[in-house]
């Protein structure tokens, strides 16, 4: 049994309040200093969780946030998949960034559809000397002669571009010209802008706003028949297929969902968007912008929704289908019946392997909150949670809907931090990415990646909450991790914090 | 409905039940606007085609599936390999993350890297302020013994000077005046991570070597019997660093291993996360420049730091990855002829283990044709094992192989009457390669794991060797040098020519005839 479950909440704040005293005496005093505003412990009922945030990482520690290119490329646009992306500067970025996100999708790869591709314009010296434009009108012409079926190129500007004042505007939009209006988008999302991938997801969906919509007739038909039933799926990545067991939900209610975005999304879906009569927004952080803009312009509102666990799922269907009349509000009511016996028969094999089982989350933009709902589902619970690049707003959000009393919230956690606040606390499962996992792992603490699922998924929907269900099982009752001590040699004590 | 509580269904099975079939099937229908399927038949058939591969290879801008990374993750797993250094790359810190997600998925490993965490203001004003707090957080945040600075192209480009920077963040109290923070300037828009592992391995010896950037005498060289080894990039480098250790202690040679990153990507689960684990030491390092001689196992990972070494007095040798049977004798004879130390009887045999082994199995694979991509070392020294099989190299390409290096592969080629018809392919990416296997079909693929695209694409079966391996586990483990490793990649390649044997003859009633128990 964990520390967590046997004390009392006074004696949690406590602990965690001095966890983080713990840790800060590490830093050079001005550094303590900045860290400390990213640390705290949730009191219960105040408006946000106590901690600032979208603020510089502290340079030299170890961030696990990426950069706006990632945000970009690697979120908003990287998955539509009929368009090129050009990661436009030296090959790096996009080569680490190839296929990593798992963004599935149907079509032909190489022909129609090119997300698990990588595209480059390869800087050399000699383009950071002359300037890269006129390489990047070439590229164009030759992507345009070797895959004649792309319906669109994006510019996903790496760190010289901005630097060496390259003007990518004027080249995709001459280009665009002589195309004969070929959409061609230049994304402005060098790594450098910004303090984490955030600025990039702002920026790609300023892009489709200015790039995209803006260049659609006001009146232009939709190329299907409108219904009073037809939403878009905004921010979802398809991680695994999460669109998809998502997808299936609101068609199964009775709406219609005319584009999915980004995951498995296509140029066309972007552009029926602004005809949607819901937007239905699920990554909050990457996408908020553009669902704002929508309201704005178009009259189109937005609701979020959670399709992580049961319990979220039902009411995220009720909230939707309140934007609709009775058929689509028992439509809602249908579709949660129908899967209430699956999630039963889910929680009834789960639930007692475990029932009591604590989670300490790090993890992108809606995460930390989202799946906090699905843990409880099968009585866990998340004693530590934060956001790699979240703000205010995404803290508020978890304070007023999530977070328990005493959980310990950690913004931007450094490598350092992270490794001690688990250490002490000793949760069963620690969720996070890949460049935690093994951190964990070695410490024999079960982990999960929660932004690739671990290879696994989908976990959106009632179809993927039996895949989370599992997964956490597997993870956390492993045989393995009774083997991390030799036979020959004593456990490790209970409490490092006590040892120490 | 098909998902179920007894039986989950994840990614693999879910979406083919026939609601989700449906369901996609609509949303192309009505929501995607699709090409005509007859227009995307028609656009396969023609990318499979000579004129299309003419095409292709006339693109002189765009590069497509590029098989290279570029220069800082080089450094980063250089600067791993020496004891308790932390790698600290000054730049813009999505690179980082990167890097460190690329080592970590393809050792399954942590990869402990910092980042100076450069911004907007930083590129105004240049990053000096970061590297003066990063370098004091990192120093008391993770107690390292060294921090190793390399860049990214954001400070290349705006011309951050780190022997400057580092001064004057000593200068600042940073870290103390007398620690070690060797620094390599690491630009990603030249030459690719092969280039930044040179340059940052160069820029640490140098640091020892030459005075510790103006702070200490430069070293005397003294010189002893040591042999100092340099693995280069090397996705095998868990695996054949121990191997190549085992055979220096086998001829009784004593011997540094510069750069020795093998422990820290391969730390035990036991409940205490190593940070830092074995390296070379910074003592070592630094006395490496008393040894005989320096021998590389990668001549395109080394070409700055060999002759730096060279110009202290050293012998250099380098190999290109050597694998089999002669490229395995040319390294232990170079190691004997160094040491004057015999080769032991124990490696003889293991030796005549590998001709045994290649004797017995050498009937399926002569002849056959085998396309190549990878660093240019390990193209080199798989070509050369392929030659040496009776097989034929056909397609070798290496997106980092420049024009002196095609010569190099050309000559392997004109070794042997299997190299005839082979063709080498500098600068080239894996789009250029999906033309060659279209037009020049070959019967097998050895490359990295971006390379089973191809193999879905053209259908060549596709045996993973190289760097990144992301969805096969544990072959770093493996040695592929010395004659044991030799073996490993014989059997790599051999299970894969048998498994295609095998799915090719099991059809009962048809061609099950050969599919045969005994082979």
């Amino acid at each position: 049994m964990s520390l967590a479950t046997t004390q009392s909440v006074a004696e949690i704040k406590a602990r965690n309040k001095e966890l983080i005293e713990d840790v800060l005496k590490v830093y050079p005093e001005k550094t303590a200093k900045r860290r400390a505003k990213h640390l705290s412990v949730h009191e219960a009922g105040k408006s946000d969780c106590g901690v600032k945030s979208n603020i510089k990482s502290v340079p030299g520690v170890m961030t696990i946030r990426g950069c706006a290119y990632a945000g970009s490329k690697g979120v908003v646009w990287g998955p539509i998949k009929d368009m090129i992306h050009i990661s436009h500067g030296p090959v790096g970025c996009g080569q680490y960034s190839w296929a990593a996100r798992r963004n599935y999708y149907i079509g032909t790869t190489g022909i129609d559809t090119f997300v698990t591709m990588q595209f480059t314009s390869d800087f050399q010296e000699k383009d950071i000397v002359f300037g890269g434009d006129k390489k990047l009108a070439k590229i164009m012409d030759e992507i345009q002669e070797l895959f004649p079926l792309n319906n669109g190129i994006t510019v996903q500007s790496e760190c010289p571009i901005g630097l060496i004042g390259d003007d990518i505007e004027a080249v995709s939009k001459q280009k665009s010209k002589e195309y004969e209006g070929k959409t061609i988008v230049p994304v402005r999302c060098e790594g450098f802008r910004g303090v984490s991938q955030s600025l990039g997801h702002h920026i790609a969906n300023d892009s489709i706003r200015d790039w995209v919509f803006d260049k659609i007739a006001p009146d232009a038909p939709p190329k299907f028949e409108p219904t009073p039933y037809d939403v878009a799926i905004i921010g979802d990545y398809n991680i695994g297929g999460d669109a998809w067991s998502s997808r299936i939900l609101l068609e199964e209610m009775g709406l219609r969902v005319i584009a999915q975005w980004s995951g498995d999304g296509s140029l066309a879906e972007l552009e029926a968007t602004p005809k949607a009569k819901l937007n239905v927004l699920h990554c909050y952080r990457s996408m908020n912008y553009i669902s704002r803009h929508m309201e704005e312009k178009y009259g189109i509102p937005w609701c979020e929704y959670n399709f992580f666990g049961p319990s979220k799922i039902a009411e995220s269907l009720r909230k939707i289908a309140g934007f609709f009349d009775d058929k689509i509000k028992e439509g809602a009511e249908r579709v949660i019946a129908k899967y209430q016996p699956l999630m039963d028969a889910v929680i009834a094999r789960y639930r007692p392997r475990l029932e009591g089982k604590t989670v300490m989350l790090f993890v992108g933009g809606l995460r930390p909150r989202h799946v906090i709902g699905a843990y409880e589902d099968l009585g866990m619970e998340v004693v530590g949670t934060g956001y790699e690049f979240g703000h205010n707003d995404d803290y508020q959000r978890t304070a007023q809907h999530y977070v328990k009393d005493g959980t310990l919230i950690y913004d931007d956690v450094t490598g350092y931090e992270f490794e001690k606040f688990v250490e002490k606390v000793q949760p069963d499962l620690v969720g996070s990415g890949i460049k935690e996992k093994y951190v964990f792992q070695k410490m024999g603490v079960p982990f999960r990646q929660m932004h690739s699922w671990d290879y696994s998924g989908p976990y959106h929907g009632y179809d993927g909450f039996a895949i989370f269900a599992r997964d956490m099982d597997m993870a956390i009752n492993s045989p393995i991790w009774k083997k991390a001590t030799p036979p020959w040699k004593a456990a490790p004590k209970p409490t490092l914090m006590a040892a120490e | 409905m098909t998902q179920n509580a007894d039986h989950v269904l994840d990614h693999f099975e879910l979406f083919r039940g026939p609601e989700y079939q449906q369901m996609l099937a609509n949303k192309k229908k009505m929501f995607e606007n699709p090409r005509d399927p007859a227009e995307v038949e028609r656009i396969r058939e023609w990318a499979k085609t000579p004129e299309y591969r003419e095409k292709n290879f006339a693109r002189e801008a765009l590069t497509v599936n590029p098989a290279k990374a570029c220069q800082p993750l080089g450094a980063v797993f250089a600067a791993v390999g020496f004891e308790g250094t932390i790698p600290f790359v000054h730049g813009s810190q999505g690179c980082v993350a990167y890097y460190r997600s690329h080592l970590s998925r393809h050792f399954k490993e942590p990869s402990s890297c910092v980042s100076s965490s450069m911004t907007e203001d930083a590129a105004v004003f240049g990053g000096l302020n970061n590297m003066i707090d990063g370098l004091a957080n990192t120093y008391s945040m993770y107690k390292p013994k060294m921090i190793a600075v390399s860049t990214t192209c954001m400070a290349e480009v705006i011309g951050d000077d780190l022997n400057a920077f580092i001064k004057t963040s000593k200068e600042k109290g940073s870290v103390p005046a007398e620690y070690d923070v060797p620094f390599a300037h690491t630009p990603a828009f030249v030459g690719s991570h092969v280039t930044g592992y040179d340059n940052a391995l160069k820029g640490i010896i140098e640091h020892f070597w030459d005075g510790k950037a103006g702070t200490a005498p430069k070293l005397e060289r003294q010189p002893n019997e040591k042999i100092n080894f340099i693995g280069g990039f090397d996705g095998y480098t868990v695996g054949n660093t121990r191997e190549v250790k085992r055979i220096f202690e086998t001829m009784g040679i004593e011997y540094t291993i510069l750069a020795d990153n093998s422990d820290v990507f391969d730390t035990p689960t036991d409940g205490e996360f190593r940070m830092y684990d074995g390296g070379t030491t910074l003592e070592d390092a630094a006395n490496a420049i008393h040894a005989k001689a320096t021998i590389s196992m990668q001549h395109y990972s080394t070409e700055k730091t060999l002759p730096f070494i060279a110009g202290h007095g050293q012998e250099v040798v380098s190999f290109n990855h050597p694998i089999g049977v002669s490229a395995t004798d040319d390294f232990i004879m170079a190691l004997s002829r160094i040491s004057g130390k015999e080769i032991p009887e124990q490696l003889a045999r293991e030796r005549g283990r590998l001709v045994d082994a290649m004797a017995d199995s050498s009937a399926h694979i002569h002849g056959k044709k085998f396309a190549i991509y990878g660093d240019p070392d390990l193209c080199l020294g798989l070509a050369a094992f392929l030659l040496e099989l009776g097989a034929e190299p056909t397609h070798v390409l290496a997106t980092n192989g420049t024009k002196q290096w095609a010569e190099k592969v050309q000559a392997v080629f004109d070794s042997s009457p299997f190299g005839q018809n082979c063709h080498v392919y500098p600068g080239k990416d894996l789009w250029h390669m999906r033309s060659l296997l279209f037009t020049e079909p070959v019967d097998f693929l050895i490359g990295n794991t971006y390379g089973k695209y191809l193999e879905r694409d053209t259908g060549t079966p596709l045996i993973r060797i190289g760097f990144p391996i992301f969805d096969r586990h544990h072959h770093h483990r493996y040695p592929v040098w010395g004659y044991q490793g030799g073996m490993n990649v014989l059997v790599w390649i051999l299970d894969k020519i048998f498994d295609e044997i095998d799915r090719n003859t099991n059809v009962p009633a048809k061609t099950d005839y050969s599919f045969d128990i005994i082979r």
